[in-house]
């Protein structure tokens, strides 16, 4: 058990609901939040789908696994808002510059190369994440933190592996997965970037410093792609907005699919 | 409500009789889902608190057993329950009681065969022991099963496919 790390941050932080740092938290509960959310919409996009039968299991179960923490991350948030949204509001009824996720996991599926590569780039990083994040001085982060990253860690070995196996597979696997780890790579420069949300949380040791996960993750892809026989992708122009709500045209379709039954009955339940 | 609560070990038999929806051979006890019981005192009368642990984030059993779990205390008479959720420590195969892991495999799903907190559950899992067979000539066809706790394996021995519950 590693809470024995983690204290608590003072009620008197919390107790203004218009402190700079409450805001702050809430934005950074979203980050989390809304890229696991929005991962898991594009995965279940290949329900019914997949290549095999085994494939369309594993990524609707990955999204499964990805919704359920998006759900934790979105009932804290709620409370930290403190305005009575519910997490399901929050998920249904945030139009698209409200969404904190990154463009990475908004970007259309494409071919399975794609997918497997969206899926690798972010699972890396959402691992490297997670473990820094099992020390947070928020006793409420490491607790979903610990349930989360023993899931991630799972999607990380399947993901990897088929980097491996199709990038060092036929020629067309090799030629598909080039394509995808090159087109996919100007939005992985956002995963490493600092703003002021970052820098409150690593002030009050909520959160990581985004730029220390960089180095574990090159090092990673890096190893990878050798093993999978692929080259480097050119380094070049970096997107970036996604953590701020400047969105890719994806995410608005993406939404109108999501939101659709809250948008057209409000408050609809099961 | 009775008029003398009943006592913790009497409820804990109770509970133990409530199955998993998913994997009916197996109750939320032996799963190590239920944590905790305890009695509180609400307004003058006796509340009993149940803590839970979900096994995965986003497993859709997590909101039928809770309801089980209220409907089978309903049916001995606690009526005035809540149940707290609490994710850590989180989960774990080791949780599992030895008696449920026998009840799985004779069920036909290979039980978790090593510990779910040696850290190394990222690393494919060999040699899973066949649950029809016993032969451990197996391997892995897809790391996802038909509920997020298992995978997929076939036995090359006897030919049979089955789900491993797999060690998280």
């Amino acid at each position: 058990m590693r809470n024995a790390d983690c204290g608590m941050i003072s009620d008197l932080t919390l107790r203004d609901p218009h402190s700079a740092f409450r805001i702050s938290l809430f934005d950074y509960l979203l980050r989390l939040a809304d890229s696991c959310l929005i991962l898991s919409q594009r995965l279940g996009e290949w329900c019914g789908r997949g290549p095999a039968l085994e494939e369309d299991l594993a990524l609707t179960n990955v999204a499964l696994d990805l919704n359920g923490q998006a759900q934790l991350w979105l009932e804290y948030a709620s409370q930290i808002e403190g305005k009575g949204r519910t997490e399901d509001q929050l998920a249904f009824l945030r139009d698209a510059h409200e969404f904190r996720n990154l463009l990475l996991v908004e970007q259309a599926n494409g071919d399975f190369a794609v997918t497997i590569t969206r899926q690798f780039y972010f699972d890396l990083w959402h691992s490297l994440l997670l473990q820094e994040l099992l020390h947070s001085s928020d006793q409420r982060i490491c607790g979903i933190s610990e349930k989360a990253l023993k899931e991630v860690q799972y999607h990380l070995r399947r993901s990897a592996g088929w980097v491996a196996r199709l990038g060092d597979g036929t020629e067309e696997s090799h030629t598909r997965m080039q394509r995808a780890a090159k087109e996919l790579w100007q939005f992985t420069g956002e995963l490493f970037e600092i703003d002021a949300v970052d820098e409150a949380m690593v002030q009050q040791k909520i959160g990581p410093d985004p730029r220390t996960l960089q180095s574990p993750w090159m090092d990673r892809v890096k190893s990878t792609f050798t093993e999978a026989t692929l080259a480097w992708p050119d380094a070049g122009w970096m997107q970036r907005g996604g953590k701020c709500g400047i969105h890719t045209e994806r995410l608005g379709y993406l939404l109108a699919e999501m939101q659709f039954l809250q948008r057209a009955y409000p408050g609809a339940q099961w | 409500m009775p008029a003398t609560s009943p006592t913790l070990d009497q409820i804990w038999n109770w509970l133990a009789a409530v199955v998993d929806p998913e994997i009916p051979v197996i109750s939320v006890v032996d799963l190590g889902i239920v944590r905790k019981l305890n009695w509180c005192e609400d307004q003058g009368e006796p509340k009993l608190i149940v803590t839970i642990t979900p096994t995965y984030s986003g497993c859709p059993a997590t909101a039928v057993i809770k309801r089980d779990i209220v409907t089978a205390l309903g049916e001995r008479g606690i009526t005035n329950v809540q149940i707290e959720t609490r994710l850590a420590p989180a989960w774990t195969t080791d949780w599992l009681s030895e008696q449920g892991k026998r009840c799985l495999r004779e069920y036909g799903i290979a039980p978790p065969q090593r510990s779910g907190c040696s850290g190394s559950y990222a690393e494919n899992e060999a040699a899973i022991e066949c649950p029809r067979c016993g032969s451990k000539n197996t391997r892995v066809v897809s790391q996802f099963g038909s509920t997020p706790c298992k995978a997929f394996y076939v036995c090359d021995a006897c030919r049979e496919p089955f789900d491993y519950f797999k060690c998280h």
